[in-house]
């Protein structure tokens, strides 16, 4: 259980004047599920999009499963196994949901121009195989019902389903999930509770941004608590809620010794 | 919905097949009736749906807005009428020219794709634009000091298509049936667009096919789904461009002759809008399209004149004005009541029907 997956120390970033992440660093072991909570503006899309290669970060970087990812290209990124989600959902919006998915299955997969072009018999079988675990996957987040409808006229729960079935598609090792949990009912909150777990069972180690905090506190292991930039608590679940650090910075200071949720 | 329904049906589907291949197969005899003219209008439209489905992989698949596309038709014509007329003497066979023609013209495209990556939408369609002009103006000037391109009097007696003896050039007669060259040259660019559609259609459907629409829809996404957009779009680029070239070639050996003046920028334009009304992304509309802007305006410069004769006693508007007119009002209808195209593929359709703007 505490073999570390991804390592990050002493990361920076700036955007012009504003520090947007200062000096964060954390680890996470291997099957964990691991909570980023924090304030609106707190760092942890960033802190996202500088993990998956979109920003270069200034300072510091990344070790994941032994390996430096400073510097790396989005894609390489998602070829050593980290997959992510968006906060505001960012499918492939008039393809259908069998495609997003056979799509997030490109980068385990080889055919190129010629295979494609003079349909050899591995990329026959390629093509068939990547359809057959686009349709489990789409059947593993509960949505096989919708695999030839266009995705963006997809139920917006079905739609952050459908991401994540896109996303497990590339085989990660570490999810990145960004507020999986926005716009869910709490029926829906609930089902997505148990398909992360079932995804953990599976192998799969989870990061997850999320502002529900009853489901961080029911689903996570450990939780890191940013706030302007900086990681201001770490730790368990349960502990990380009774700091007071970390409720000054969600209610201002005034109320403490109030636990949150 | 019926007419869905009756291609549903495998055997009305064949049938269907068995029939367009028969019309394809005897309209040369039927142009060449009318006038010999007709055959090479119908060669010049093949060439053009050449064209067209080379565009629509870099402007369809992709979304990569190119307005500079005849370069690499420009490049594939000047590829075969250097290595094979009497410029530098050289007359190497088309099948070793073609392949070449393609190479380089693929090269141009990635020279085009490399520094535009990171552009999108209009920049691109700027940035394009310049660059057919720029091959244009340096085939306009490469006379000196050493004549490459022999300037703005182009090329001519160009070597024709030839296996051994055969020539696609010269005229035969077999079983009582007079095949013309043009005739010729029609059953070969046939059987290479035949080709070029199979090549298109496994392309669209295929993993690459898919990183290419994953790319138009969403970058970022696609990116952090390990698509590396920068290779899979320099491949669209790449292709798009060989066919160009592929095109190019043809044409040269087609034409006998060719200068810069036929490949300026409205030509681009041309090819842009065969894509565009035919239904950018679906082969089958792009075909549609390519025929449509060959053949209507050839078919206007035949009628329209002697129409306004019979009515008029002379010409008061020239063949060229109207073409021009209806082009404009045809593209114009078409924006307001087709806006994906003549046969849209099904995802442009749901693209342009997106009621609420999104970034283009």
């Amino acid at each position: 259980m505490s073999e570390v997956l991804l390592e990050c120390a002493g990361l920076d970033k700036r955007f012009g004047g504003v520090l947007a992440l200062a000096e964060v660093g954390f680890s996470i072991n291997r099957g964990e599920i691991y909570g980023l909570i924090g304030p609106n503006g707190a760092g942890k899309t960033t802190l996202f999009n500088a993990l998956t290669g979109i920003y270069p970060s200034d300072a510091g970087g990344f070790r994941f499963a032994g390996e430096a990812l400073s510097g790396l290209r989005p894609d390489e990124i998602a070829a050593r196994g980290i997959a992510r989600t968006f906060q505001n959902i960012r499918l492939f919006a008039n393809l259908s949901a069998l495609d997003n998915v056979m799509i997030g299955r490109h980068v385990r997969t080889r055919a190129g121009v010629f295979g494609a072009v003079l349909r050899t018999r591995a990329t026959l079988a390629e093509e068939a195989a990547i359809e057959k675990r686009a349709l489990e996957l789409l059947g593993y987040v509960g949505i096989a019902a919708r695999a030839n409808d266009v995705a963006r006229q997809l139920p917006y729960g079905d739609q952050r389903l459908l991401e994540i079935a896109r996303a497990l598609a590339t085989e990660p090792k570490l999810l990145a999930l960004d507020e999986p949990a926005a716009g869910m009912n709490a029926t829906e909150t609930l089902e997505l509770k148990k398909l992360l777990q079932r995804v953990r069972a599976d192998g799969t180690t989870i990061l997850l941004i999320e502002h529900d905090m009853k489901l961080v506190m029911g689903l996570c292991d450990r939780v890191l608590v940013l706030d302007y930039g900086r990681s201001i608590a770490e730790g368990p679940a349960r502990e990380v809620q009774r700091d007071p650090r970390v409720i000054e910075a969600y209610l201002g200071g005034a109320v403490a010794g109030a636990p949150l949720a | 919905m019926r007419g869905a329904n009756i291609f549903a049906n495998p055997q009305a589907k064949w049938l269907g097949v068995a029939l367009i291949a028969i019309a394809l197969i005897g309209l040369p005899f039927a142009l060449a009736s009318v006038g010999t003219a007709w055959v090479r209008i119908a060669n010049l439209a093949i060439l053009f749906v050449f064209l067209s489905l080379g565009l629509n992989i870099v402007v369809g698949f992709a979304g990569l807005l190119d307005l500079g596309y005849i370069a690499f038709y420009a490049v594939g014509a000047y590829v075969y009428a250097l290595l094979a007329s009497p410029h530098f003497n050289l007359h190497l066979p088309f099948w070793v020219i073609l392949p070449i023609g393609a190479l380089v013209a693929c090269l141009f495209g990635v020279l085009l794709g490399a520094p535009t990556l990171k552009l999108r939408g209009d920049y691109l369609a700027i940035v394009t634009l310049g660059f057919g002009e720029i091959v244009r103006i340096f085939l306009n000037n490469l006379s000196q000091p050493v004549n490459i391109t022999n300037g703005p009097q182009g090329i001519s007696r160009i070597d024709p298509f030839r296996f051994g003896a055969f020539s696609f050039s010269q005229t035969e007669s077999v079983l009582g049936l007079v095949f013309s060259g043009p005739i010729k040259y029609y059953y070969l660019l046939l059987l290479l667009l035949l080709l070029v559609i199979v090549v298109n259609l496994r392309l669209q459907h295929s993993r690459i096919g898919r990183a290419w629409e994953a790319v138009r829809e969403d970058e970022i996404a696609a990116r952090a789904m390990g698509i590396n957009t920068t290779r899979i779009k320099l491949l669209a680029f790449a292709m798009g461009a060989s066919f160009g070239g592929v095109a190019g070639g043809m044409f040269a050996a087609i034409q006998g002759f060719i200068s810069p003046e036929s490949f300026v920028l409205v030509e681009s334009v041309m090819v842009l809008s065969m894509v565009v009304l035919g239904g950018m992304g679906n082969i089958w509309g792009v075909v549609l399209g390519a025929v449509l802007l060959s053949f209507v305006p050839e078919l206007l410069r035949y009628t329209v004149e002697p129409l306004q004769k019979a009515l008029f006693g002379r010409s008061i508007i020239e063949p060229e004005v109207i073409r021009m007119l209806l082009f404009g009002l045809a593209l114009v209808l078409m924006m307001l009541y087709r806006p994906a195209g003549l046969l849209p593929s099904a995802v442009r359709k749901r693209e342009l029907a997106k009621p609420e703007g999104g970034a283009a």
